[in-house]
């Protein structure tokens, strides 16, 4: 593959496993966030592990301003260009609650900052004939819920916005996949009371590469999630209503 | 940052810790936790016995750091952060003609786990142990980075295989070997005794050298075995099976006497009379067992101790004793290995000695820490030594005899971490922070 990818959040651990699977793959990599220094570690990482060029570049999903270079640059680069999201926040639901300015960043971190930027990316896809977005959403986003209900509305935000995103690039050529993952083993879950069947950022990134391969257009990750998602979409909204899940 | 309340075990399950655990995953996450609370680091947690533990305490999971900084493919030199895998280091760069110069015998020990015990492998009779192939290695003390080579003398010996009391190993720069590819010719051969044992390991010129003992084999058996050797070589290899995984603890009876015997015999008769050799991925003759995921639960929920001791080369006839003393006990396990060791170490509580290394496993019971306990006595006895990694039983006294060095090392560490905040389970146990 002599692709290029852009991966935005990448200092994630979930991202950092991507990148690396890509980087294993020969790609070329952008990889965009905030800490500099830790995208420069990253960078050198995937270097080392095979990537035929991996950038640390400085992105801020609420820095509009931050967007325009790393495309500019991007565009130098021949071949396909693809994207990767990670971003996203998620303050607790009782911080929402005291300070409700809070609901601006989310949805800006986990929606509209990423939106614009891949809308930008979009006309450049089309214009080279194909390419992959892989948006990663989460099961939150399939149905409001008391715990975090604003973070779960940013996320089925974005969820639509990927579902029209696939509708518009497959006519020239490129997909999008649209990736909803249970719990994952990193930094924002860990030491959470609650969860259970966590899924490794290793595994969830086997799965994005493999639904990137078969052109799948929305997964959940690890499977099984689609069937309890299923089940948490089904129950009718008077009973619903009650639960606290 | 997050602190998880977790319940975590060494490798050999016999000891635990309950405490709260930090993982951080970037490099300015760990800066701000030791300077506000530092704490020991952990791997892996392949150390047996409780190198790896802090009850009641807090730790830092460092396999989150686990990135490769720099690789220059002209000089082997490669800098890495202390929470990646030895074993994907060779995965990553044996393809490429590049091989850590020391491979313990698991793929998943950490880079700080390797430094912080001194670790060797089945070329220490060549190349020696692990922390004599660092060049670079940061670390991090109540906040503040430090960066030590060699010539940081005391600092530098105090951190190899110092169990981690002198800061948070953060990175690490290793000169690795060239290899001739990621593949492996082993020859393996029956060895019928004890004395057949010692003239084979001293003859032997491979450049990996390790011996499987059938430490249930009595009388004229006694010692016997298969020898292992192994060079790197270039080829192809079908594609892998994936590997197991023990999805439980298994019952007691498991590796009973019958059993394990049973077991070692046909072992023991896999090989030939004439001997083999055969070709195998590089990974599978470093570390054969990591392909069964957990395999320590195949001893059940009680765990299990591994016993390993040097002994100097004159003294051979004591492990010869010692040797013959678990045979008759019947409690060993499948998991026994004899290997000659040569002088190298690199700090002043490294394990290495020249002579020979003897480990055996057993199953968690009253009668094998008897049994253990009189082995130590025979060691010490002999003036070998013990193995921090794998301890989970020894006094102190006992330890710091066979630690010659154990004093300077105090010294430094008393000054590297004043308060004390990186103790753990072991320094407390063997009493190894306190003159």
């Amino acid at each position: 593959m002599t692709d290029t990818w852009i991966i935005l959040g990448a200092t994630s651990s979930m991202a950092r496993a991507f990148a690396r699977k890509l980087a294993e793959e020969g790609a070329t990599l952008y990889l965009a966030g905030r800490d500099m220094a830790d995208l420069e570690a990253s960078a050198s990482d995937c270097k080392a592990r095979g990537a035929a060029d991996a950038h640390a570049v400085l992105f801020d999903a609420r820095k509009p301003d931050t967007f325009a270079p790393i495309l500019d640059q991007m565009g130098g680069e021949e071949g396909m260009l693809n994207a990767a999201v990670f971003v996203g926040s998620m303050p607790e639901q009782s911080e929402i609650d005291e300070n409700p300015s809070l609901i601006d960043g989310t949805v800006i971190d986990s929606f509209t900052g990423p939106a614009r930027f891949l809308q930008m990316l979009a006309p450049m896809m089309e214009e080279r004939g194909g390419g992959t977005v892989v948006g990663v959403g989460s099961v939150a986003g399939d149905r409001g819920r008391v715990g975090n209900y604003v973070y779960g509305a940013a996320k089925a935000g974005f969820h639509t916005y990927l579902s029209g995103l696939r509708n518009r690039l497959t006519r020239s050529g490129g997909h999008v996949v649209t990736v909803k993952p249970g719990f994952v083993d990193t930094a924002m879950t860990w030491g959470i009371e609650g969860m259970f069947l966590v899924a490794s950022p290793d595994q969830v990134a086997a799965d994005l590469l493999k639904a990137v391969r078969k052109k799948r257009n929305v997964i959940y990750t690890p499977f099984f999630w689609r069937y309890i998602m299923l089940i948490i979409r089904s129950v009718p909204e008077p009973i619903f209503k009650k639960l606290s899940i | 940052m997050r602190w998880k309340t977790e319940t975590y075990t060494g490798w050999g399950r016999a000891l635990t810790a309950t405490g709260e655990i930090a993982r951080p995953e970037r490099a300015s996450a760990l800066a701000a936790l030791m300077g506000s609370t530092p704490s020991p680091a952990i791997g892996k947690c392949r150390s047996y016995g409780d190198a790896c533990l802090n009850d009641n305490g807090r730790v830092v999971d460092m396999t989150r750091m686990d990135r490769v900084l720099s690789f220059d493919d002209k000089t082997g030199l490669i800098e890495v952060e202390a929470g990646l895998q030895v074993g994907e280091i060779s995965r990553l760069y044996a393809p490429q003609g590049w091989l850590p110069a020391v491979m313990p015998g698991t793929g998943f020990a950490t880079v700080g786990g390797c430094i912080a015990n001194d670790v060797h492998g089945k070329n220490h009779h060549g190349l020696g142990s692990f922390g004599q192939h660092v060049t670079q290695i940061v670390l991090n003390q109540n906040g503040k980075e430090v960066t030590i080579t060699p010539k940081n003398a005391g600092l530098w010996k105090a951190t190899i295989g110092g169990l981690g009391q002198t800061g948070i190993i953060v990175r690490a720069t290793l000169q690795m070997i060239a290899c001739k590819g990621d593949v492996m010719m082993v020859t393996e051969r029956r060895v019928d005794g004890w004395d057949e044992f010692l003239s084979v390991l001293d003859d032997s010129k491979a450049t990996y050298t390790v011996g499987w003992i059938d430490a249930t084999a009595k009388g004229d058996a006694l010692g016997r075995g298969i020898l292992e050797e192994g060079e790197t070589g270039a080829g192809l290899l079908p594609k892998q099976k994936a590997s197991k995984k023990v999805p439980f603890n298994a019952p007691h009876f498991a590796l009973s006497k019958p059993i394990v015997k049973a077991f070692n015999n046909a072992y023991y008769r896999r090989v030939p009379d004439s001997g083999r050799t055969s070709v195998k991925p590089i990974n599978d003759f470093f570390f054969p067992l990591d392909r069964i995921h957990d395999w320590n639960k195949l001893y059940g929920k009680r765990g299990f101790h591994q016993f390993q001791c040097v002994v100097p080369i004159d003294r051979a006839d004591q492990l010869r004793a010692m040797l013959e003393m678990i045979a008759n006990s019947g409690l060993a396990s499948p998991l026994a290995v004899l290997k000659r060791m040569g002088p190298g170490r690199a700090g002043y509580l490294s394990f290495p000695m020249e002579g020979y290394t003897l480990a055996v496993d057993f199953p968690n019971r009253s009668a094998a820490q008897l049994l253990i306990s009189k082995l130590e006595e025979m060691t010490e006895e002999a003036g070998g030594r013990l193995y921090l990694a794998k301890d989970a039983l020894a006094r102190p006294n006992r330890m710091k005899a066979m630690y010659p060095e154990w004093k300077d090392w105090l010294k430094v560490v008393k000054k590297a971490d004043p308060e004390g905040a990186l103790e753990t389970d072991m320094t407390r146990r063997l009493e190894l922070r306190s003159a």
